[in-house]
């Protein structure tokens, strides 16, 4: 067990590409750390180089207090789980998760006791003397995390291991990651593009884009006071809605009318510098149906009238779809996080406006419904750089 | 659904099983023959039955008794067996670098390597006549061996590369993780996969170099390196008017059970889809 530190590590490719930008993070002993980023943002390089299958261009890793860049990923005492699991498939489990045991050498006994502690935890028991290919997908992804905990490593590296199981045991084996790693309390690192994983996982997240790191800090925290655009965007399921506004005097014009702005964003956006032109964000479940709120609450937000596009009723809450008049926020991070989620290419005209209502509400599929917001928590972002220009971090 | 569809599977069925018989007869028949020849005596050699009315073992005593043949067969299968190896070895470890690594001249390689399979081989007998002489292999086992790898090597560097490109790559990175040195994580993890590759090419290899009667005529003189193929032209009837027809039938019998052996025994350790259940789909 170590504390992981990458001091200003970057990755550059022979081509001159840049992988991965100066990139410092510390990871405590005993951390549940979570990379997560769109698809390209060097994630998964980061965690290769941590784990030595890619060389670092510059910068310095130091494993437990040593540095580690020249050692080969057999010295450095960390395991890793891959995405494709990448079992051996002519050995048995048992062989499998001996593995790494036989090639440290270890005595017969103690491989035979570690195997089946380790299967005894994950539940592996009765499959040992099977191979791989007779495994379903979820046996062969513990098989996969049963290989990397026989041997005690300092440090876990985990690529995606839950993308290839089907969403309801990917919920279920989501929960035993995190039991397992609460159990052994070994150094994780953990690489997804799921943000429900990075949300519910990790002690921290660190969210990555285009190599560059762009906040580190607690899931809730990151989602409360998102450092940019992008974060704000990416964290958060559905995500943040965003309409280009202008600031006049403390006063906001959006297509949802005009927005009297509470006295902590007002100032945040002053000491800021906020720009005329801005992009406000405010999440789904700071909307709500203005009926069912009483004048006190009302006179804190500001409310419009909109037709109700499309209503989803779940039962304990109801997602409206809006559309808004005018035109979209437009901006590099918005675009990148479109094109992740593909929704660059759903044709639409005007923008579209999620928000989260209480099952008491009456809004009606087509129906014209009165909506309310939390003027106190919206963000207000910068279009030109995407910086946050109501954080506080606090 | 059976029902249905059994019509059209009794169809199918009739017709494939007369291509099947048809392509069996053809290659079959010059096979039965050349058995069919082996057993008659001298005197019905000629007499056009395709079954023997008279057998006789005599032929194959014959060949027997010959020091020639004995000696023969001896070459072949220390030549063959040997060359085999030496190119199946040369050539998994060529291929695993053309599947698995970028170097410069990657693509130099393969195309010599492709070069080597064009070239007529018929254009290099005489060079190698001469070199081999001066160079003191004519008519010694590196003689025959070092051309046969030469000729076996294009051959299975493309056959193993394309087993070698089959195996997912994220095996070797969860050795490497696993604590092995790239020599254990190819000894342990990508050879026993690449094992169906291997014996695949051993077998191309063997028959190869067994069947190869070019080099095995031009480049030895006496026994004590010509192989079977070679040595069958050499055999020679009882008098200058006797044909030894039954005797080079009875050889080529003979010669072709190694063969049969060979593929046999290593096609049991050709199983199909021996990875499948390492990555996921």
């Amino acid at each position: 067990m170590a504390e992981i530190v990458l001091d200003k590590v970057t990755k550059r490719y022979p081509d001159g590409a840049l992988a991965v930008n100066e990139v410092n993070i510390e990871i405590a002993d005993g951390e549940f750390i979570i990379l997560v980023g769109p698809s390209g943002c060097g994630k998964s390089t980061t965690l290769n180089m941590i784990a030595g299958l890619e060389d670092i261009t510059e910068g310095e890793l130091r494993i437990g207090g040593q540095r580690v860049n020249e050692r080969a990923p057999k010295d450095r005492d960390i395991a890793m789980v891959f995405q494709s699991y990448a079992l051996y498939p002519h050995m048995t489990v048992r062989e499998n998760m001996a593995f790494p045991l036989r090639l440290a050498k270890v005595d017969n006994a103690t491989v035979e006791k570690k195997v089946t502690e380790a299967a005894k935890i994950l539940d592996l028991t009765q499959h040992l003397d099977r191979k791989p290919s007779n495994l379903s997908g979820g046996q062969r992804q513990r098989v996969a995390m049963g290989r990397a905990i026989v041997r005690s490593p300092k440090a876990f590296l985990m690529d995606e291991p839950l993308s290839n199981l089907d969403a309801k045991l990917r919920g279920q084996m989501r929960t035993s990651v995190s039991r397992l790693q609460k159990q052994l309390g070994t150094t994780t690192v953990y690489v997804t593009h799921d943000q429900t994983e990075a949300m519910t996982l990790g002690d921290r997240v660190v969210v990555m884009r285009g190599g560059v790191v762009q906040q580190i800090g607690a899931p809730q925290f990151l989602y409360d006071h998102p450092a940019n655009l992008f974060v704000a965007g990416f964290i958060g399921s559905p995500s943040m809605n965003f309409m280009p506004a202008t600031l006049e005097n403390g006063a906001l014009s959006t297509p949802l009318g005009q927005v009297a702005l509470g006295d902590r964003v007002r100032s945040a956006a002053e000491k800021a510098n906020a720009p005329r032109e801005v992009i406000l964000g405010v999440r789904p479940e700071h909307f709500e149906d203005a009926a069912v709120l009483d004048e006190a609450a009302k006179a804190r937000g500001s409310v419009f009238t909109a037709q109700v596009d499309v209503l989803e009723s779940m039962g304990s809450e109801k997602y409206a779809y809006f559309t808004v008049d005018g035109e979209q926020a437009s901006s590099a991070e918005l675009a990148e996080l479109a094109a992740d989620s593909g929704s660059a290419d759903v044709p639409s005209s005007g923008s579209q406006l999620v928000t989260r209502l209480s099952a008491a509400s009456g809004a009606t599929e087509g129906g014209s419904v009165q909506v309310w917001f939390d003027t106190e928590k919206v963000q207000l972002f910068d279009p030109s750089d995407g910086r946050n220009l109501t954080y506080s971090a606090e | 659904m059976a029902v249905i569809t059994s019509g059209v599977d009794t169809g199918r069925k009739v017709r494939w099983t007369i291509i099947d018989v048809v392509v069996v007869v053809y290659a079959l028949v010059p096979v039965l023959w050349i058995l069919s020849l082996s057993f008659k005596t001298k005197a019905t050699l000629g007499d056009g039955n395709f079954i023997p009315r008279e057998w006789s073992l005599q032929n194959y005593a014959d060949i027997f008794t010959t020091n020639e043949f004995l000696l023969a067969l001896v070459n072949s299968i220390g030549i063959a067996l040997i060359a085999t190896a030496i190119a199946v070895v040369l050539g998994t470890m060529a291929a695993y670098a053309i599947a698995r690594l970028e170097f410069p001249g990657k693509s130099a390689l393969v195309g010599f390597s492709l070069l080597v399979a064009m070239f007529p081989q018929v254009s290099l007998v005489s060079p190698l006549f001469d070199i081999e002489r001066s160079l003191n292999l004519f008519d010694t086992w590196p003689g025959l061996i070092l051309p046969y790898i030469t000729f076996a090597l294009p051959l299975a560097i493309y056959t193993l590369s394309a087993f070698f490109r089959e195996i997912p790559w994220e095996l070797e990175k969860a050795a490497k993780m696993d604590g092995a040195t790239p020599g254990q994580a190819f000894r342990r993890v990508i050879a026993p996969l690449a094992a169906p590759g291997v014996f695949t090419t051993a077998i191309l290899v063997f028959i190869f170099c067994w069947n190869d009667f070019l080099f095995a005529i031009s480049l030895t003189s006496t026994t004590r390196s010509r192989t079977v193929p070679a040595a069958l032209q050499f055999f020679t009837g009882a008098s200058q008017f006797e044909s030894p027809t039954g005797q080079i039938c009875a050889a080529a019998v003979v010669i072709t059970i190694p063969i049969v052996l060979f593929v046999l025994f290593f096609q049991r350790r050709i199983v199909a889809g021996l990875t499948s259940g390492a990555v996921k789909g």
